[in-house]
C-alpha cells in the first residue's frame, strides 16, 4: 500500500510537467501581449520592448520554459508581474481562504447530500423521495451566483441575519498563524472572531454547497438503490436487526464507494476556486484572483495557479483510490498495477 | 404444532396484472420436523418463505390467510416485533452463498452482530460463540477464518457460514431456501448433511425448499409439492416416493436422474413449460402439461384433498374413498 501511494506520489511529477507546458504555451499563444497592461495604455513601444526584454519575454519559448523549471524545481514559480510579490506568497495569501470555504462547503454537501439521498432510496417514489430530486434538480440546474445573489437579498438585505461580503468584519482580523479564520480565531481563543468568521462563511458556503450536495444526493440515491436490492440486505433483515442498521451499516457502507469518488472530486474542484461564489460574495479566494490575473495576462500567476489546482487534482484522486481500499476489503493495490 | 400456515396468499401487484405467486396454500410443520417444498422454478416456494419471513419486498404483499408460529399470528406482528423473531426462533438460509454476504465485513462481525442482536452477552462471549459455530458447521482452523472476508472463501464454505450465522441463536425453525442449489455435486451433499445433523444437535425444525426430489429423500420427513403458487401434493417422504398421485409428481419423480440407468437411456422431461403467471389457464393449472388432462380439468380447479393424510388436487382422486388412492 506504501509502495503504492509512494509510486503514485512519483506519478505527480510527469503530470505537472505536462500541465505545466500546456498551460505555458496556452499563456503565450493565446494571451494578449501583458506589455501594454502592465505598463499602462500611454507606454511607449520603447519602454514596452525593454519591459518584456527584461522579464525574458523575448526569449525563445523553450529556454523560457528552461528557466521556468529551473525556478520551480527549487520552489520559485516567478513574480507577478503587477505586484511583484512572488506568486508563491500570492497563492498563499489567498488559498487558505479557498480552503476555508470548500472545506465547509464539501461538509454542508456531505452530509444533507448522503441524508437526503438516503432516505430518498430507502423511500424510494415518495413525496420525500420526489422532493430531494426535485431539490437535486434545482441544485445542478440553478446557476450559482444567481442563488448567491438570492442569498444575499434574503438573508443579508432583507432580514439582516447574515452579512453578506468578505471572510470576516475587517476590524476583527485574527492574528494569522495558518490563514484558515476559523481556526486561527480558536488559537487565538477568541470566540467574538470565531462566531464572526463563521457567520460571514454560511451564506458563500451555502451557495457553494448547493451543486455539490445535488450530486452528491443523486449519486447517493442510486447507489444505495443498488445496494438495497442485493441479497446481503435480505440477510441482514433475516437476521433481525434494526432497519437503520440495515440501512447505514449495511446498504450505505457498501455503497460509499461511488459517493466517496463524487465527493473527492467535487472537493477537488471546489478547491481549484470557485470563481463565482468568491466574486459574488466577495471572497478573497484563490479563484475570483486567478481570473483577474488571466484577464490581465499575468502569466507567474496564472502558471502557478494552474499546477496548484492540477496536483490537488492528482491528490484528491490518488486519496479517493486509498479510501477505496479501506471501504472495500476486496480492493487491494497489488505491485503489479499502478 | 410449531408452525401452522392457513390459507397463505401473496400476491404481487404489477403494471401489467396481478401475479398470485402464493395462492391459499397451508400446511404445518412439527417441533423437530423436516417438511420440504418442491416444485420447479417459479412456482412460488421463495415467495412462501419470505412470506413467513416477513421479508416481502414491495410490490409483494401478504394478501390473506394467517402465518401461526407457536400460536401467534406473524402477519400482525410490527415491525420491530418480527424482528425479535426473525434471526432468533426463525432463520433462514438463502439460495446464494456468493452474494448472501455482506462483502465489506469481516465473517466474524456478520456472525457476531446476529448474537449481539438477540442475546444480552458481552463482545467476548459473542465472539466465542461465533468461533463455535464456526468449528461447529465443519470450518477448519475456525478461529482464524472468522478473520477472513466472504471473497476469501468458496461458496460452499460461505454457505456453512450462512447456516453458522443463521443457528448462532438456536431457532426453533430454519427455513432454507435452495440451500445446496448453486453448489457442487460433492458440495451439495456435504451441506445436506450438515442440516440433517444440526437439525439432531439443535432440535429444530426446518423447512427445506428445493426443486431437487433427489435432496428431499434423503433429508425430509414430510413433502410438499407446489405448483404456480398451489399446493398439488402432500404426503409423508415415503408415500410419495412409493406412491405418488399427482401427475405433476409424477413426472417429477420421473425426471430424478438414476445412477443405475442405461446411460443411453434419455431423462424423462415434463412436457411443456411452467404457464405465464400473469396467464394462467383456466381450471387446474397443470392441464396444459397433463397426460390425463379431461375436459373437466380446463374448467375447474380441482380442490386439495385429504385421504388418511395424504393430500392431492387432481380430479383423477376426486371420487376415490379411503383405501381406493393409487398412482392412475
Ligand atoms: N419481485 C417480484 N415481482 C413480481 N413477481 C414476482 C416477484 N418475486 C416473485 N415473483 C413471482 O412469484 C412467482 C414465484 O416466484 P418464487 O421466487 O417464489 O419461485 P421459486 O419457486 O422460489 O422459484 P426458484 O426455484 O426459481 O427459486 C414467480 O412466478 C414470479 O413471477
Ligand atoms: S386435474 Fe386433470 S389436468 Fe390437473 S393434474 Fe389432474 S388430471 Fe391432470
Ligand atoms: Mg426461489
Amino acid at each position: 500500500m506504501l509502495k503504492y501511494i509512494i509510486k503514485r506520489i512519483l506519478m505527480l511529477i510527469p503530470v505537472l510537467i505536462g500541465v505545466s507546458i500546456i498551460v505555458f504555451l496556452i499563456m503565450r499563444v493565446f494571451s494578449p501581449d501583458p506589455a501594454p497592461i502592465v505598463l499602462g495604455q500611454h507606454a511607449t513601444q520603447e519602454a514596452q520592448e525593454a519591459w518584456r526584454q527584461a522579464i525574458g519575454l523575448n526569449d525563445p519559448i523553450y529556454l523560457q520554459y528552461w528557466h521556468y523549471l529551473k525556478g520551480a524545481l527549487t520552489g520559485d514559480l516567478g513574480t507577478s508581474y503587477y505586484t511583484k510579490i512572488p506568486v508563491v506568497k500570492e497563492i498563499m495569501a489567498r488559498f487558505p481562504a479557498t480552503i476555508e470555504l470548500a472545506v465547509v462547503a464539501i461538509i454542508l454537501a456531505s452530509l444533507f447530500g448522503i441524508l437526503i439521498g438516503v432516505v430518498s432510496a430507502v423511500k424510494k417514489n415518495s413525496i420525500f423521495d420526489n422532493a430531494g430530486m426535485l431539490l437535486a434538480l434545482i441544485g445542478v440546474s440553478m446557476p450559482i451566483f444567481w442563488l448567491g445573489i438570492l442569498l444575499i437579498i434574503l438573508f443579508s438585505g432583507t432580514l439582516h441575519w447574515l452579512p453578506s461580503n468578505g471572510r470576516i468584519d475587517p476590524l476583527l482580523q485574527p492574528a494569522h498563524v495558518t490563514g484558515f479564520y476559523l481556526i486561527d480565531s480558536l488559537i487565538a481563543g477568541d470566540s467574538g472572531d470565531f462566531v464572526d468568521a463563521l457567520r460571514h462563511l454560511v451564506l458563500p458556503a451555502a451557495a457553494l454547497a448547493m451543486y455539490s450536495m445535488a450530486i452528491i444526493t443523486r449519486m447517493t440515491r442510486s447507489s444505495m438503490l443498488d445496494t438495497l436490492g442485493q441479497d446481503f440486505i435480505r440477510t441482514a433483515r433475516a437476521k433481525g436487526i434494526a432497519e437503520g442498521r440495515v440501512i447505514f451499516r449495511h446498504a450505505l457502507r457498501n455503497g460509499l464507494i461511488p459517493i466517496v469518488t463524487v465527493i473527492g472530486l467535487q472537493l477537488g474542484s471546489l478547491l481549484g476556486g470557485a470563481v463565482l461564489t468568491e466574486t459574488v460574495f466577495s471572497w478573497p479566494g484563490i479563484g475570483a484572483y486567478t481570473v483577474t490575473c488571466i484577464l490581465k495576462s499575468d502569466f507567474p500567476v496564472v502558471q502557478g495557479v494552474v499546477l496548484l489546482v492540477a496536483a490537488i487534482f492528482v491528490l484528491m484522486n490518488l486519496i479517493v483510490d486509498v479510501i477505496y481500499a479501506f471501504l472495500d476489503p476486496r480492493i487491494k493495490y497489488a505491485k503489479k498495477e499502478v | 404444532m410449531l408452525l401452522e400456515v392457513k390459507n397463505l396468499s401473496t400476491e404481487f401487484k404489477l403494471k401489467r396484472g396481478v401475479v398470485k405467486a402464493v395462492d391459499d396454500i397451508s400446511f404445518s410443520i412439527d417441533k423437530g420436523e423436516i417438511l420440504a417444498i418442491v416444485g420447479e422454478s417459479g412456482s412460488g416456494k421463495s415467495v412462501a418463505s419470505l412470506s413467513i419471513m416477513g421479508l416481502l419486498q414491495k410490490p409483494g404483499r401478504i394478501s390473506g390467510g394467517e402465518i401461526l408460529f407457536k400460536s401467534q399470528d406473524l402477519t400482525k406482528l410490527s415491525r420491530k416485533q418480527l424482528q425479535k423473531i426473525r434471526g432468533n426462533q426463525i432463520s433462514m438460509i438463502f439460495q446464494e452463498p456468493m452474494t448472501s454476504l455482506n462483502p465489506v465485513w469481516r465473517i466474524k462481525d456478520q456472525i457476531m452482530e446476529s448474537i449481539r442482536t438477540h442475546m444480552q452477552v458481552s463482545q467476548k462471549e459473542a465472539l466465542a460463540r461465533t468461533i463455535e459455530m464456526l468449528d461447529t458447521v465443519g470450518i477448519p482452523s475456525a478461529a482464524q477464518r472468522a478473520n477472513d472476508y466472504p471473497h476469501q472463501m468458496s461458496g460452499g464454505m460461505r454457505q456453512r457460514v450462512m447456516t453458522a450465522m443463521a443457528l448462532a441463536c438456536e431457532p426453533e425453525l430454519l427455513i432454507a431456501d435452495e440451500p445446496t442449489t448453486a453448489l457442487d455435486v460433492t458440495i451439495q451433499a456435504q451441506i445436506l448433511e450438515l442440516l440433517y445433523r444440526m437439525r439432531e444437535k439443535f432440535r429444530m425444525a426446518v423447512l427445506l425448499i428445493t426443486h431437487d426430489l433427489g435432496v428431499v429423500s434423503e433429508a425430509a420427513d414430510r413433502v410438499i409439492v407446489m405448483y404456480c403458487g398451489k399446493i398439488m401434493e402432500e404426503a409423508d417422504v415415503r408415500t410419495l416416493f412409493t406412491r405418488p398421485l399427482h401427475p405433476y409428481t409424477v413426472g417429477l419423480l420421473q425426471s430424478i436422474p438414476q445412477i443405475d440407468e442405461d446411460s443411453d437411456k434419455r431423462l424423462y422431461m415434463i412436457k411443456g413449460m411452467v404457464p405465464n403467471p400473469l396467464n394462467m389457464p383456466p381450471g387446474c393449472p397443470f392441464s396444459d402439461r397433463c397426460d390425463h388432462s379431461m375436459a373437466r380439468c380446463t374448467k375447474e380447479m380441482p380442490q386439495l384433498r385429504e385421504i388418511s393424510g395424504h393430500k392431492v388436487r387432481c380430479f383423477l382422486y376426486d371420487e376415490a374413498k379411503e383405501g381406493e388412492l393409487g398412482a392412475k
